[in-house]
């Protein structure tokens, strides 16, 4: 077994710091490359949706044409879907992954940094699409026909196909690196049945990308040769059929809901076992619950198309709701973690929990959508949007909160402040349920999503302004989190290497870790290696357990 | 942390290497991106009216005189391709090398001959559904063999600089992948365009 010494202060030469991370393979550096990119296209995008919002608040167009609109809610949601949350969890999966499984970097370091690379350009030039005329303006589903050159001139839409292209092949390529990295550099002892359940979220999520993604990129340049060379793949008068684009786009588009939300979902799996001092219910039962997920949700895809009338209802249906079993059996592991253990409430543990209820209500109203009959009638309503929201935004976004909190102590050495955390919290959880509750009943009541503007009589004021009112606080919630990432990061409290008393191998290096990682590793024989080592001298009590000192080191290999 | 006996950190050899894997996972994703297209393909066959051909007034596609040679060249570039791949597992870098040139000179070939053919062919991308998927399909085919004459080209110049060896070869164990992954496309596809009429 050939043995690699790695040092800490391991320095070839020095650069300056600028260069360093302009150029950098590290996979801790893109890591952190990936987040912070992502946060400033959240701030971004989420100042969009103020926009739209504000102008939602009350009935009458007060300050945005439609066209502005429009482009307004479209690129909110671009940006939010393919610039913030898919690329926010790679970064975190990009930092954690391969320290959880004590691998020194990804298996393709380079690919790694071209893959984040091409996520700045991407979305530059979508957005560019400002400067020249227009930002795309169909949604971020761009559906045909709308979005043909007819209906939708200017280059704002082209620019948006070849930004998402550039975006999307930067994802494959991101996906290959992981999959790659999971299967080929575990460390000794890390059989595939000891990988922390977030390895494994990330497995599966990365798996969807790689075969969901390309038929998203064969859409768009369908798209993109329908528009500027004069093709008619989704142009019903020369032999081609609109419906196609929403079969290849949401082909792509449901796997890319789990492709968010299992990550997230990994995250919380980690935090509740620690900060319930408990293991996480269920290890197998979960493994198996997300491999389910990942091929069910290659076959829900045209749920999103009930009303074309095009689709076999029974089946996707069937399917839709089939897909919320493997879902309830996390959603029964965690609380069954959380069932006598003895619970911390530090913030990365509040947002968890905030996860677990938001996502549920976003999950329950999803089954209710699997039915066609309400799907008919709530089809493009504000409670798709609510809905949908909540699985992004509730689900999503809170998990990408909990991982901040929990593992900014890793990569700076410094704790984010507990009570600024708090107080982010419970302004974040009061606005977002304040934001989005109320659209169910906005699109129970009838209210199309995508409009500028309501009828006063349509008795649509109050929960539009209440929700408006949501969204404002949201917005105020983060300033407590940008002024507790800068302060800590400046004058922080200094916790060691293990603030959280962690399970897995992340905490088993120092916070920040050194260059590829790890000096040494401790003995992998469950899928809390930390947790057991931190706990040896317990096991050594009469019949507690003498398999963990008397299994030798490395003795046993990865299936 | 300290006390514990320290564990040495090693890479596994055992298996399939590496980058063989990511290639193998880069192909999955490819034969994903084909799928879409050919997908494509069969959903504006389904919704045509009257019959599937190339609008008039351009002839019906015809396997003569060069769709038929050029995927007899293709699929010849497969066999020469793997004969060089067995000469590098033996250690023969220069019959390698020469291997991959005559590979790279089939490929270029065909590529030739692709468009040679979309000269004859009387339609164009933008006349109706039939051009449409006909030029996105074999165009992105073609883009897909150009992409890998470029990486036959690295590998002919490689090769003459004596990178490879008998166990360190595993740029062209990937590159010959690739190359068949594109040869089965183009037999899928040319069997879809000329035979499922």
């Amino acid at each position: 077994m050939a043995t690699t010494a790695l040092s800490p202060a391991t320095e070839t030469y020095r650069r300056s710091w600028v260069l360093d991370w302009l150029t950098t393979v590290d996979h801790k550096k893109i890591g952190i490359l990936y987040i912070v990119n992502s946060f400033i296209f959240f701030f971004a995008a989420g100042i969009l949706a103020l926009v739209v919002r504000t102008e939602l608040a009350v009935p009458g167009l007060q300050f945005l044409d439609v066209r502005t609109y429009n482009q307004a809610f479209t690129m909110h949601g671009t940006i939010m879907v393919f610039l913030f949350i898919v690329p926010v969890l790679s970064g975190f999966s990009n930092y954690i992954v391969p320290l959880m499984i004590g691998a020194p970097d990804m298996a393709f370091p380079r690919i790694n940094a071209l893959s984040f690379w091409f996520l700045p350009l991407g979305g530059i030039l979508i957005f560019a699409g400002y400067l020249f005329g227009g930002a795309a303006a169909e949604g971020w589903t761009l559906y045909a026909p709308l979005s043909n050159g007819t209906y939708s001139r200017g280059v704002g839409t082209d620019l948006w196909l070849v930004g998402l292209t550039l975006i999307g092949t930067a994802s494959i390529l991101g996906a290959v690196n992981f999959v790659a990295t999971i299967f080929k550099m575990r460390a000794p002892g890390m059989t595939l049945f000891r990988m922390p359940i977030m390895v494994w979220t990330v497995l599966v999520t990365q798996i969807l990308i790689m075969l969901a993604t390309p038929v998203l990129a064969a859409g768009m340049i369908a798209l993109f040769i329908d528009r500027n060379y004069g093709g008619s793949f989704f142009d019903p008068n020369s032999g081609g059929n609109p419906v196609l684009w929403q079969h290849l786009f949401w082909f792509f588009g449901h796997p890319e809901v789990y492709i968010v939300i299992l990550p997230a979902m990994g995250v919380v799996s980690e935090i509740l076992p620690v900060f319930s001092r408990r293991p996480l219910f269920g290890y197998r039962a979960f493994v198996f619950a997300t491999v389910a997920i990942g091929l069910l949700s290659f076959s829900v895809w045209a749920h999103h198309m009930f009303t074309t009338g095009q689709v076999f209802l029974p089946f996707f249906s069937f399917m839709t709701a089939l897909i919320a079993v493997p879902t309830g059996v996390k959603m029964f592991n965690w609380m069954a973690t959380l069932w006598r253990g003895s619970i911390t409430l530090a913030t990365p543990m509040l947002f968890a929990l905030g996860f677990l209820s938001m996502f549920l209500i976003g999950g329950i109203s999803g089954v209710m959508l699997s039915s066609p009959p309400i799907d008919f009638h709530l089809q493009d309503t504000y409670f798709v949007v609510a809905h949908l929201h909540y699985v992004f935004f509730g689900g999503s976004v809170f998990g990408v909160f909990a991982a901040t909190y929990y593992w900014f102590p890793k990569m700076t050495g410094r704790r984010l402040n507990e009570r600024l955390g708090k107080v982010h919290f419970a302004l974040h959880f009061i606005g977002f349920n304040l934001t989005f509750f109320p659209q169910h009943f906005l699109g129970i009541a009838g209210m199309p999503r995508r409009i500028a503007d309501y009828s006063p009589d349509a008795g649509w004021t109050m929960w539009n302004l209440v929700s408006t009112a949501g969204a404002f606080l949201i917005a105020i919630s983060v300033l407590p989190f940008l002024w507790n990432v800068v302060a800590t990061f400046i004058n922080g409290e200094k916790v060691g290497d293990d603030p959280w008393e962690g399970h897995t191998l992340e905490w088993a290096t120092s916070s920040p870790p050194p260059p590829y990682n790890f000096d040494r590793l401790p003995p992998i024989r469950s899928e809390r290696p930390v947790f057991d080592l931190r706990h040896r001298h317990d096991a050594e009590q009469p019949g507690a357990g003498h398999a963990i000192e008397e299994a030798a080191p490395g003795s046993e290999t990865p299936s | 942390m300290s006390t514990q006996a320290p564990l040495p950190i090693s890479h596994r050899e055992a298996g399939m290497s590496t980058p063989l894997i990511g290639m193998l996972l880069f192909i999955a994703s490819e034969v994903m991106f084909f799928g879409g297209l050919f997908a494509a393909y069969f959903n504006a066959r389904a919704v045509h009216v009257g019959s599937w051909a190339p609008p008039s007034p351009a002839p019906a596609l015809e396997i003569l005189p060069v769709p038929l040679p050029i995927t007899i060249i293709l699929i010849a570039s497969s066999f020469t391709m793997q004969f060089g791949v067995s000469a590098i597992r033996r250690g023969d870098q220069r019959a390698m090398r020469n291997w991959i040139l005559l590979t790279l000179v089939l490929g270029v070939t065909f590529l030739i001959g692709q468009i040679y053919d979309y000269t004859t062919l009387g339609f164009g991308i933008s006349d109706g559904a039939f051009g449409t998927v006909f030029y996105t399909l074999t165009g992105f085919h073609g883009a897909h063999v150009f992409g890998g004459t470029v990486g036959l080209t690295i590998l002919a110049a490689r090769a003459s600089r004596g990178q490879f060896s008998k166990d360190n070869h595993v740029a062209v164990e990937a590159i010959s992948m690739y190359w068949h992954f594109v040869d089965v496309v183009w037999i899928a596809l040319f069997s879809t365009l000329y035979f499922l009429r």
